[in-house]
């Protein structure tokens, strides 16, 4: 269903639209129903005559779970029946669904349960107060005493549903500050609510971007240049003009786009391509050579991200001193549903408008990139959200250049609308990399076993860098997404240090699950490890001593006791601890492990204790950690691109850009943290300690410290 | 000439070239669009239908290759075992993102098919050939397990 009810629609479905009452701005009074005046399309909460409830998500669903959050909030304050409620994507439109801590539509820095927490609470306690007033005035009572239960409106005999009440209701204003519940009123909040989504995402009708169909549409395949930077020289269009169902051929800014009448086609026509590349501004460098170059600058100081005391001078009267460099290669996100986006450009009387059916990330900045490339207004355009089939950073661009070039590859098939999807070899070989990152560590302990001193320095791309967020991102040659975790961490250091070098390169990279602290907290958490150990410290009781916050303390304590650490390990296996706060939530982890087969760690069972704040849906919360885990391990352990001769990457799909199959899955048990803080995100939160956990056991069992990812690596062996 | 080939208890034709994956027949001609692309070369499983009851990676299946056999798909999988899966599927949440889940769906009806009690080991070999980038494997495990308890009891 569309999310935008015009007034009309709303007559004539006899339906209630809430709009939101909100500290941000004008939307309140915007949204209260005035007769005769479109209804105002900015609602969150939409009652049917069917007593169905449909919660307008703001935020793109690609498993993380906000469809079934957002809705809980909602649920919750509205004192719904979970069966009732439904849910539809938000339109592109920033000024009703903007993120409220961005500014803009966009999903990411797992803030769509933080952002949307009282702002969705007040748009559920605002629809319930206006149903408790209606039904007041039908049975002429008064409004303290009507109670709501499971979307029964009732007092005394009297009953109504939602959906009956649902036409009076829409007629009273709007309140603008609604009665909110306090968390021990919660009934669906803190309980595992079933998702929303399940049944659709078991019995395959649920619909992502790659299955829209529109009549008369073509499929589009694209071909990249082999090495980022190319550009199309010429393209000799007749061997794949020549293959069955290919009906167009054309060169976009990105690369050459073929067109089909179905998928195999496009992709058979793709293959049939000849093209000639111009790689004189191509990144040609092999990811060795890059590697030298950043080990290079990691040895100089850079750009101080942070400091306290003397590290220098600390390092230099210590007992003893480790030294370590570490290297993280560039990795792709890979989602399962490779990206795609289906595009319709209007035709006679609707030319300069369009819609775009994608699973978006960034919405309005998508739809603004779509626009730009077609060459129509922004107001022309029509996005149609869908299920995304993952994305894990993948779907976010600063620079929208997946929507740029599906804009592009649309204009340039102007008379059918295509499906722009790429192949997973697309995908792999895209770029938007997590970037490649070396960190130079200096660390020493006093004749205590105290650590005293601590210089890290960090040397990576920034994915701002050459965006329109460049200036946000960068300051003073300083990117906070490349120290994040090492500057900011949980540890009081006495003296320390955190140098910033940002590398120029002519690989894209991208935020990927977790952003910097995919690699700080690997750095931070092995490197503390290793220096407890030899100051003899314990591991647990170690960090805990300098650690600064309650919150960070509690989740590791927990983890302590829920793995009962401390204990011998089984013969042949070995524990490894780690802990580290992301995105405002704390995440501490334990890993049991033992050599594999491969001669790869082999990871028996992973205990998670996570502080997020109120847990909206435990269950959405464990599945969360479960899936951090089962990323963070498969990346650790087997994945990285590698750029060889002449930049080329070397991998291209799942046959060589190894994932994590299920017989390398831990076992996973999660303990939540009860808190009455405002929830955090935990989309993200689960990954970072998990590498580090499982290289901490790993050097336990072996006294092998890693400091190459992946474990897979020849340097490892 | 055209293939025919029985799809979901129906007699199906497909008049195209005999080479185009399954996969692709079912997406794009017939507009079945529960079966998954997710690499076009048998590593994800995203793509998994029943051909002949067996499991078939549908993206490196030449439809040619099809003719007069029988090929299920998540929208035609019917009877005790499937009804099991998707049950325990749902009532444990095992889907994140879901876009590999009908492959997931497929593959696990047709382990506890062949096997109606697997343990872990079987369903480790069992299900090796679906990837999940989310994930979900914990969970696919226990609905498995769930799912084969059902089974138990009402056999």
């Amino acid at each position: 269903m569309t999310a935008i009810a015009s007034r009309r629609e709303f007559l004539a479905s006899s339906g209630l639209v809430i709009g939101l009452a909100l500290p941000m701005g004008r939307a309140a009074a915007a949204a209260a129903p005035v007769e005769g005046a479109p209804f105002a399309p900015n609602a969150f909460v939409r009652i049917a005559a069917d007593n169905t409830v449909t919660v307008v998500i703001k935020h793109v669903e690609f498993g993380q779970g906000p469809a079934t959050g957002l809705t809980t909030i909602v649920a919750d304050e509205l004192d719904a029946d979970w069966g009732q409620m439904r849910i539809a994507f938000a339109p592109a439109n920033d000024p009703l669904y903007k993120n409220l801590m961005f500014g803009t539509m966009g999903t990411g820095g797992s803030t769509a349960i933080a952002n949307s927490w009282m702002q969705m609470r007040n748009a559920g306690a605002a629809a319930r107060a206006m149903l408790v007033e209606a039904a007041a005035k039908r049975w002429k009572v008064p409004a303290a005493e009507v109670k709501v239960s499971k979307g029964v409106v009732s007092h005394g005999r009297n009953k109504a549903s939602f959906g009956e009440l649902a036409a009076d209701a829409a007629l009273l204003p709007v309140p603008q500050k609604p009665a909110l519940k306090t968390p021990d009123q919660f009934t669906l909040i803190g309980t595992d609510v079933p998702k929303i989504d399940s049944v659709a995402k078991s019995n395959g009708t649920a619909v992502f971007t790659m299955d829209v169909s529109r009549p008369n549409m073509v499929n589009a395949a694209i071909l990249h240049p082999p090495a980022f930077g190319g550009t199309v020289k010429s393209v000799d269009k007749q061997a794949a003009l020549a293959v069955p169902g290919v009906v167009a051929v054309e060169a976009i800014p990105s690369g050459v786009v073929v067109y089909a009448k179905d998928t195999f086609a496009a992709m058979r026509g793709r293959a049939a391509l000849k093209v000639e590349w111009d790689l004189s501004k191509a990144e040609t460098r092999s990811s060795d050579d890059l590697i030298k170059v950043y080990k290079a600058a990691a040895a100089t100081p850079g750009k101080q991200a942070e400091a306290k005391g003397d590290a220098t001078g600390a390092l230099a009267g210590a007992a003893k001193t480790i030294e370590a460099t570490y290297v993280f290669p560039f990795l792709a996100h890979a989602p399962m549903e490779p990206m795609d986006a289906v595009i319709e450009l209007g035709q006679g009387a609707d030319k300069g408008k369009a819609d775009v059916w994608m699973g978006s990330q960034f919405q309005v900045g998508d739809m603004r990139a779509v626009a730009k490339a077609l060459g129509i207004p922004f107001e022309g355009m029509t996005l149609h959200e869908q299920y995304a089939g993952g994305s894990f950073g993948r779907r976010a661009t600063p620079d929208q250049d997946f929507a740029t070039e599906a804009g592009f590859a649309a204009k340039a098939h102007p008379q059918a609308p295509i499906k722009f999807v790429w192949t997973r070899e697309n995908d792999i070989r895209g770029g938007r990399y997590r970037p490649l990152v070396v960190h130079q560590l200096k660390g020493g302990i006093d004749v205590n076993g105290d650590i005293i001193g601590w210089d890290q320095v960090v040397a990576a791309q920034s994915f701002f860098a050459n965006t329109p967020m460049a200036a946000m991102g960068i300051k003073d040659g300083i990117d906070d997404a490349i120290v994040e975790g090492a500057a900011k961490s949980s540890y009081a250091w006495p003296n320390y240090r955190i140098g910033c070098h940002v590398m120029e390169n002519g690989v894209p990279t991208l935020w990927w699950r977790s952003v910097g602290n995919t690699h700080t907290a690997y750095a931070v958490e092995t490197f503390m490890d290793e220096l407890l150990a030899l100051g003899g410290k314990d591991a647990v009781k170690g960090r805990i001593a300098l650690m600064k916050e309650d919150r960070a303390k509690g989740v590791l304590n927990r983890v302590a006791e829920l793995a009962d650490w401390g204990r011998k390990p089984a013969e042949g296996r070995a524990f490894g601890v780690a802990m580290h706060k992301s995105f405002g939530s704390y995440v501490a982890q334990v890993a049991e492990v033992s050599k594999g087969a491969d001669g790869l760690p082999k990871v028996h069972k992973v205990w998670v204790a996570v502080d997020c704040g109120i847990a909206v849906n435990p269950n959405v919360i464990r599945a969360q950690m479960e899936g951090g885990i089962g990323y963070g391990l498969g990346h650790a352990l087997y994945a990285e691109l590698v750029l060889g001769e002449g930049g080329r990457i070397a991998q291209g799909n799942f046959d060589t850009y190894r994932s994590l199959r299920i017989g390398e899955m831990p076992e996973v048990e999660v303990a939540i943290i009860k808190s009455n803080e405002n929830p955090t995100g935990v989309g993200e939160p689960g990954l970072p300690p998990l590498a580090p956990a499982v290289a901490n056991a790993w050097r336990a069992l072996t006294g092998k410290a890693v400091r190459r990812l992946p474990f897979s690596h020849g340097e490892n062996a | 000439m055209a293939i025919e080939f029985l799809l979901n208890g129906t007699t199906t034709s497909f008049d195209g070239d005999p080479e185009t994956p399954l996969l692709w027949v079912l997406r794009d001609h017939l507009k079945l669009t529960g079966t998954k692309y997710g690499c076009g070369i048998a590593q994800c499983g995203a793509c998994t239908v029943h051909l002949d009851g067996k499991n078939r990676r549908s993206c490196v299946t030449p439809v040619g290759t099809i003719a007069g056999r029988k090929v299920t798909t998540i929208e035609g999988v019917a009877g005790k075992t499937a009804e099991a899966v998707k049950t325990a599927w749902v009532s444990i949440d095992v889907p994140q993102c879901g876009f590999c889940q009908s492959g997931q769906v497929m593959s696990a009806i047709s382990l506890l098919s062949a096997k109606p009690k697997p343990s872990d080991d079987d369903i480790d070999h069992g299900m090796a050939g679906n990837l999940c980038r989310c994930a979900t494997y914990v969970r696919i495990r226990q609905a498995i397990h769930d799912a084969a308890k059902t089974l138990e009891k009402t056999a």
